[in-house]
């Protein structure tokens, strides 16, 4: 098939679209009046809030919107061409070959049962009947474009073969196989890790310009965008709110909840005292609970009753800046300069004697090398090799890393969910690293709590709110009767910020957010002194991260506990925590205090991982460093360093002390260390990796 | 591989052992022993005479030996009567004493002398196994192609009116016990009440000579019921794979209708059902019982009907073994079968 005939519009516009899904209840409008467009080359991209309507939107030109889903209103245009008005034929020779689409979960996006290069080879068979041969020439081509090692030993593999990050590739391979004009990838990073995330953008990137694709780039992270996209559109509650070119939009935004959404991201520009969070109060609206005039109003520090929530609002343009748009009456009459309004700042707890002393903890596992025939040889994992470190009263201590690093399995050993292998974990001078959580005392299970990443699980879904913390109270051995714990329970609940109401509500009735902080009440529950919070705001929509976060931060100042931070976002990192900690395969990297950490001398890996993390301002230079490769498995892991295989820096030590010897833990400075055979000079010599432009 | 097919045989082996265990000692209650003895001995015998005549026989032995002794474990009982008969374990007629072996159980591949059919019982159960299968091959060849085919064509356009009716279909098959849609078949199809005399209604004459007319209702009969469960199973399988990410990843490659089916869905739709196909062997066994009843047909079924009737200890016990081997049998062949097709277990 031939591809559609050059057209010098734009590739795609969307002009008033609305989306709606009919349930048997009602009609459910989730996406209304939206306009976007889409030059040749361009990248734009989609930023919003989960449940904002993003993947409706993509789904709409793809015109997959399922069996409830329907265009009820406007236009999607391809190329000058009505895509709706097209015929099921017609459809599907667009679809794969000039529009593409690269979804969230690659593992779930390719057939696990058909291999690898059948999958690619089938778009150039269909759209342009080639033969096995040259279909197959094909694919090879792209998996080396998409820079994936041995291409041939690739196509000839399961997708459970690959990892993560692999399969993403192969995703965008598949996606790149007939050139087409029009790439739509719907929050193509997020299952991934930092560092690996940043090669796929790297990928995205060159591989748009090689091809010269158009890109739709949907997400929910600021920073990525800024990284990937030359246009940017803001989508709040269905709609879109604000329009613009990437610098317009960052530099010089026009509307209130963009404004909103960047004061509630840490930006590492600014220190957490100048510029603490904000959280946008109040809840999104569900799609038909809309409230009357602006979307955003009730949420908006500029609403003005009786005309903010009198009328529709249309898109206005701004002057002066080029095809940038705002749905804001007020936008012109709002000082944008206006320095942030900041809550009175609250001073941090004294750090008090060490309550914590893990050491040389080591957490072997032993696994059946096949799960499913048993027996044979068994393996080794080593999930944690030798941590030491001292964590303090009053003190957040943050535990970085990407998937498989040991941090969860540290969590696990910490909380009496596993015993270790080898070394101690000292409460109070007390040995807690061989007693399970059944063995160990209502006082102690009490004290050592855990937050979870998922509040969505966390919670049993057949009991009230209340009833749940109850349990944990009962549990805890707090309270003498019914009635004392159901004061207690209340107590909770007022210093997790959620009203007592909410005492009878079932979990289904919550937000996510909500349901953070019912996991928050029920770690204190027992007047925890150490809390484990494991990606506790990862699963949470952005504006939310901020609240839940500083409600973390200030239960830490009143009941003086200690955080252990667990998360693989340094820019949250960077804004909480008092020391870091930077494991990789199990082991401890680099440890110090934030600032040692987030400023050379650095570990490599560190360094790599902060030049991954997306940072959402135009005024922060980042030195580029791509990591090749992924992540070694724990159960196979590479001799010497446990970073060697993909350190940057390893050709600055002589001989292959890297490749045979694991380095020791070095002292740098008081209080940071860094395990790396890399001399001192080569240390100081390293350069910042995030850099503020002057203003 | 290996090591698991073997550990799966080492679970059979001790499951056949403990099955053998309680019917050998459900049989061996003495209410059975007495019922044997007057069916082989004389009805209207005294319970005096009940149990010298047990007693003579080696029935009264510990049932821990005589269990031995049906394993070939423990040597044969062996008597000589007043009367000069020489009875015992190994004893058969006309068999001279001198030639009686001393061990004589399943280990020597003995399976012992069936009272009911005076014959031995591991050329017995082989003859009436042959007829089972060759029953149970047909049953197979009807019911899986068509479950599949019911259930694929079903779960690909969920809710559609073909997946209604079909669904339908296969609960009422499911919700129907074979003793019922054999009777109906029988009537509406063989009788002259109806007057629709396509099929025979016994199947006896399919044991020499199976024709399409005599043997197809006991095949259908057998099938339908299980067809349905397969068939349901392969809708819900089918209809998961449907909604999955890959199928939408195929749709939005420009992969058209019929070939999503085909080359995407299908297989990794077959992968629950196949598991299920196998674990309704024992199922289909159960029905084995009624339909060879039914229709007449001396197959595997009958045989245990016969046996279970008239306390033929020996056949009975034979028979669970026999079944047990073929309920593991077909999950060891699931289980590798699942593997197979399922790539991400095949290939780790
Ligand atoms: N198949 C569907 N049926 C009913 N409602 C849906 C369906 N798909 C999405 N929605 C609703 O549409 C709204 C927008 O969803 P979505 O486009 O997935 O948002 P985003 O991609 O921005 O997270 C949400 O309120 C969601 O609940
Ligand atoms: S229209 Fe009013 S409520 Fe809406 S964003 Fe603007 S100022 Fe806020
Ligand atoms: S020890 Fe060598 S390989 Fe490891 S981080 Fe240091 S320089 Fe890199
Ligand atoms: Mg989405």
């Amino acid at each position: 098939m031939s591809k559609l005939a050059d057209y010098d519009g734009p590739i795609l516009e969307i002009d008033k679209l609305s989306i709606s899904f009919f349930t048997r209840l009602r009609e459910i409008p989730a996406v209304m009046d939206f306009s976007v467009s889409v030059m040749p080359g361009e990248a734009v991209g989609l930023v919003g809030e989960s449940g904002c309507g993003k993947s409706t939107v993509a789904l709409g030109v793809m015109q997959d919107l399922g069996k409830n889903g329907r265009i009820v209103g406007g236009t999607i245009k391809f190329k000058g061409r009505d895509l709706s008005e097209m015929s099921a034929e017609e459809l599907r020779d667009i679809r794969g070959n000039e529009i593409a689409m690269i979804y969230q979960e690659p593992m779930a996006s390719l057939n696990p049962a058909m291999k690898i290069g059948k999958q690619l080879m089938e778009v150039p068979m269909i759209h342009e009947g080639v033969s096995k041969e040259e279909a197959y020439a094909r694919a090879l081509e792209v998996v080396t474009d998409v820079r994936l090692p041995d291409p041939e030993r690739m196509l000839n593999s399961y997708p459970h073969q690959l990892s993560g990050g692999q399969q993403q590739r192969i995703v965008i391979a598949m996606a790149l196989m007939s050139k087409p004009a029009l790439l739509i990838l719907d929050e193509p990073t997020t299952a991934l890790d930092v560092t690996v995330e940043a090669a796929v953008v790297e990928l995205v990137k060159d591989l748009g310009k090689k091809y010269g694709t158009s890109m739709l780039f949907i997400s929910h992270n600021l920073g990525l965008v800024l990284e990937t996209c030359d246009r940017l559109c803001v989508m709040y509650s269905g709609e879109a709110v604000e329009r613009g070119s990437i610098h317009d939009v960052f530099d010089e935004m026009q509307h209130p909840y963009t404004q909103a959404l960047f004061r509630s991201i840490p930006l590492p520009g600014a220190d957490k005292n100048s510029r603490p969070l904000i959280a946008i109060p109040g809840n999104f609206p569900l799609p038909h609970e809309r409230p009357p005039g602006c979307n955003f109003g009730p949420r908006c520090d500029y609403f003005e009753e009786g005309r903010c929530d009198a009328q529709d609002i249309p898109m206005f343009t701004v002057p002066g800046n080029d095809r940038h748009h705002t749905r804001c009456l007020k936008f012109q009459e709002i000082d944008w300069s206006a320095p942030v309004t900041m809550a009175d700042t609250k001073e941090k707890a004294e750090i008090g004697q060490t309550v914590l002393k893990i050491d040389n903890l080591k957490k072997y596992y032993e696994v059946a090398a096949n799960a499913l025939f048993g027996g044979g040889h068994k393996k080794v994992v080593k999930a944690n090799e030798t941590l030491s470190f001292e964590a303090h009263e009053s003190e957040t201590l943050a535990i970085v890393g990407e998937s498989g690093c040991g941090k969860s399995t540290f969590a696990k050993v910490l909380m009496g969910l596993e015993t270790a292998t080898d070394g101690q974990i000292l409460l109070d001078n007390r040995n807690i690293e061989q007693v399970p959580i059944e063995e160990r005392d209502a006082k102690t299970v009490g004290e050592v709590q855990m937050v979870f990443q998922n509040p969505f699980d966390t919670l049993n879904p057949s009991m009230t709110v209340g009833r749940q913390i109850i349990r944990a109270l009962e549990i805890f051995g707090v309270g003498n009767s019914e009635a004392e714990r159901r004061q207690r329970m209340l107590e909770l609940l007022d210093l997790v910020k959620l009203p007592r109401a909410f005492a009878d509500r079932m979990p289904r009735q919550l937000s996510g957010g909500q349901k953070q902080r019912v996991g928050i009440a029920r770690a204190f529950a027992g007047d925890a002194r150490i809390v484990v919070a494991d990606e506790p705001v990862s699963a949470l929509d952005v504006s939310v991260q901020a609240a839940v976060t500083d409600l973390l931060m200030e239960i830490q100042r009143e009941k003086k506990t200690t955080l252990l931070f667990i998360s693989h976002d340094l820019s949250i990192v960077r804004y909480l925590s008092d020391r870091v900690m930077v494991m990789y395969l199990g082991h401890v990297v680099e440890l110090g205090t934030t600032d040692q950490v987030f400023s050379p001398p650095y570990h490599p890996y560190t360094e790599a991982l902060l030049s991954a993390v997306p940072i959402a301002d135009t005024s922060v230079e980042k030195q580029h460093i791509v990591l090749e490769g992924d992540i070694p498995s724990a159960m196979n892991p590479p001799p010497g360093c446990p970073f060697q295989t993909r350190c940057r820096w390893k050709s600055q030590v002589p001989g292959d002390l890297c490749e045979r010897e694991v380095p020791p833990s070095r002292r740098v400075a008081e209080g940071h260390q860094i395990k790396c055979h890399l001399s001192e000079e080569i240390l100081k010599s390293m350069e910042p990796v995030i850099k503020i432009a002057a203003e | 591989m290996g090591l698991f097919i073997l550990r799966r045989f080492g679970v059979m082996l001790l499951t056949a052992l403990c099955l053998t265990f309680v019917v050998f000692f459900l049989t061996n209650l003495y209410p059975n022993l007495e019922k044997l003895a007057k069916t082989q001995g004389n009805q209207r015998m005294s319970d005096e005479q009940v149990e010298t005549w047990l007693e003579n026989r080696g029935y009264r032995q510990p049932m821990l030996v005589k269990y031995g002794q049906w394993l070939g474990v423990m040597p044969g009982f062996t008597n000589t009567l007043d009367d000069g008969q020489f009875v015992g374990t190994c004893a058969r007629p006309g068999v001279a004493p001198e030639d009686t072996p001393k061990f004589c159980g399943v280990l020597q591949g003995e399976w012992g002398y069936s009272t009911v059919f005076k014959d031995d019982v591991g050329g017995i159960v082989s003859k009436r196994l042959g007829n089972t299968g060759y029953l149970m091959f047909w049953v197979l060849v009807l019911m899986v192609p068509s479950a599949l085919i019911v259930g694929i064509l079903a779960g690909m356009r969920e809710g559609s009116v073909l997946d209604r009716s079909l669904s339908t279909f296969s609960i009422i098959t499911t919700a129907t016990p074979e003793y019922v849609s054999g009777v109906i078949f029988i009537a509406i199809f063989t009788s002259s009440t109806v007057g629709l005399k396509w099929f025979k209604g016994t199947a006896t004459q399919a044991m020499d000579n199976p024709t399409f007319e005599n043997f197809f209702l006991p095949v259908l009969t057998i099938a339908l019921y299980g067809m349905g469960y397969i068939a349901r199973m392969t809708r819900a399988s089918m209809t998961e794979v449907m909604t999955a990410q890959y199928i939408r990843t195929a749709r939005l490659k420009g992969v058209s209708f019929p070939t999503i089916v085909m080359k995407h869905a299908l297989r990794n739709a077959l992968i629950a059902p196949f598991t299920v196909i196998m674990l309704q062997f024992p199922w289909l066994l159960n029905g084995v019982v009624i339909v060879e009843t039914l229709f007449n047909y001396k197959g595997f079924g009958w045989a245990l009907v016969q046996a279970a009737g008239n306390n033929d200890i020996q056949l009975l016990l034979a028979i669970s073994v026999v079944s047990v081997f073929v309920v593991l049998l077909t999950q060891l062949i699931s289980d590798i079968g699942y593997v197979y097709l399922n790539p991400r277990i095949r290939i780790s």
